[in-house]
């Protein structure tokens, strides 16, 4: 789904269903799309796919009612909230460790439970954030810096 | 070697219809869980997998992989190799096993690509 604004920052919302395996990474894939369409430089697009689709199938299999990417672009940034309302994380150091997975059987034998997406989530921002609670929910937040177009390789590291 | 090559040398066969015969395949990463295949920062290499979730050819879109080699006889579904065909990614198919799918391939020139972990300090 894209909104459309005039001119200024442009929003992409993508609903995404718990358990819903045979969709899972679609939205993703369509935003990499959506956002090469925009002018993205490639390489940015392919890190925000990356987070996308780490967030994107973290809602199909923990969360309870599935929940929301949102992206929205503007001139200088790619900003990516994941949002759900439940279950939660407990505790978030945990789930951000390396390895660290909770991923049920059904999930293990389609290939997910690295214990890597928030990782590789982190890895792909130059600044991230992640607020959850039991009982609320679970929100990520990462930007991304865009690359100019001509701009020859390295890309911003600024996080905190 | 070429995907034609690759696809002989693995005694498999090409299940994408515009079958892209010419592209080169010269770099490669063997994984199955997903989240490893998402840490790879190199482009345009082959994946190498035996996991055949709906997830593998998205993953493969999203990292701009050139060909998915699908090992141990695991195949994909084909929904999976349609959505592959519109990407123009093709599919090699093997009942070799990832062993020795990597090992015939690395005897016959096809390296290792170059992965670096992406939280590495740059310069
Ligand atoms: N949206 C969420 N709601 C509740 N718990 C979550 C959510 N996202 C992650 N978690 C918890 O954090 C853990 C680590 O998540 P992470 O994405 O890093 O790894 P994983 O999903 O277990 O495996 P991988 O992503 O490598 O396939 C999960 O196993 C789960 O316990
Ligand atoms: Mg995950």
């Amino acid at each position: 789904m894209q909104e459309p604004t005039h001119g200024g920052p442009r929003r992409l919302v993508h609903h995404v269903r718990a358990g819903d395996i045979e969709h899972g990474g679609l939205a993703s894939a369509q935003i990499k799309r959506q956002l090469s369409g925009l002018g993205v430089a490639p390489q940015d697009a392919r890190r925000a796919g990356i987070i996308a689709f780490e967030g994107e199938m973290n809602l199909v299999v923990y969360s309870t009612n599935g929940g929301t990417i949102t992206v929205t672009v503007s001139e200088k940034l790619v900003d990516i909230e994941v949002a759900d309302e439940g279950p939660g994380i407990e505790d978030i150091d945990l789930a951000l460790t390396p390895g660290f997975s909770t991923a049920p059987s059904w999930a293990r034998e389609l290939g997910f439970g690295a214990g890597m997406g928030l990782c590789n989530i982190q890895a792909n921002a130059d600044w991230f954030e992640i607020h959850s609670h039991i009982g609320s929910g679970t929100r990520i937040l990462c930007r991304i810096e865009r690359r100019r177009h001509d701009a020859s390789g390295h890309r911003p590291t600024t996080r905190t | 070697m070429n995907l034609h090559e690759v696809s002989r040398l693995l005694e498999g066969s090409i299940l994408t219809e515009s079958r892209r015969e010419d592209i080169e395949i010269d770099r490669a990463y063997a994984v199955d869980l997903l989240s490893d295949v998402l840490a790879l920062t190199d482009e345009r290499t082959t994946l190498i997998t035996g996991n055949i979730s709906p997830q593998v050819v998205r993953v493969a879109d999203i990292l701009n992989v050139i060909a998915i080699i699908f090992v141990r006889g695991k195949r994909p579904s084909d929904s999976a190799i349609s959505y592959a065909e519109t990407l123009g990614i093709p599919i090699i198919w093997t009942k070799k096993t990832m062993f020795e799918t990597c090992g015939l391939m690395y005897a016959n020139g096809v390296r290792p690509c170059k992965n670096r972990p992406m939280a590495a300090p740059e310069g």
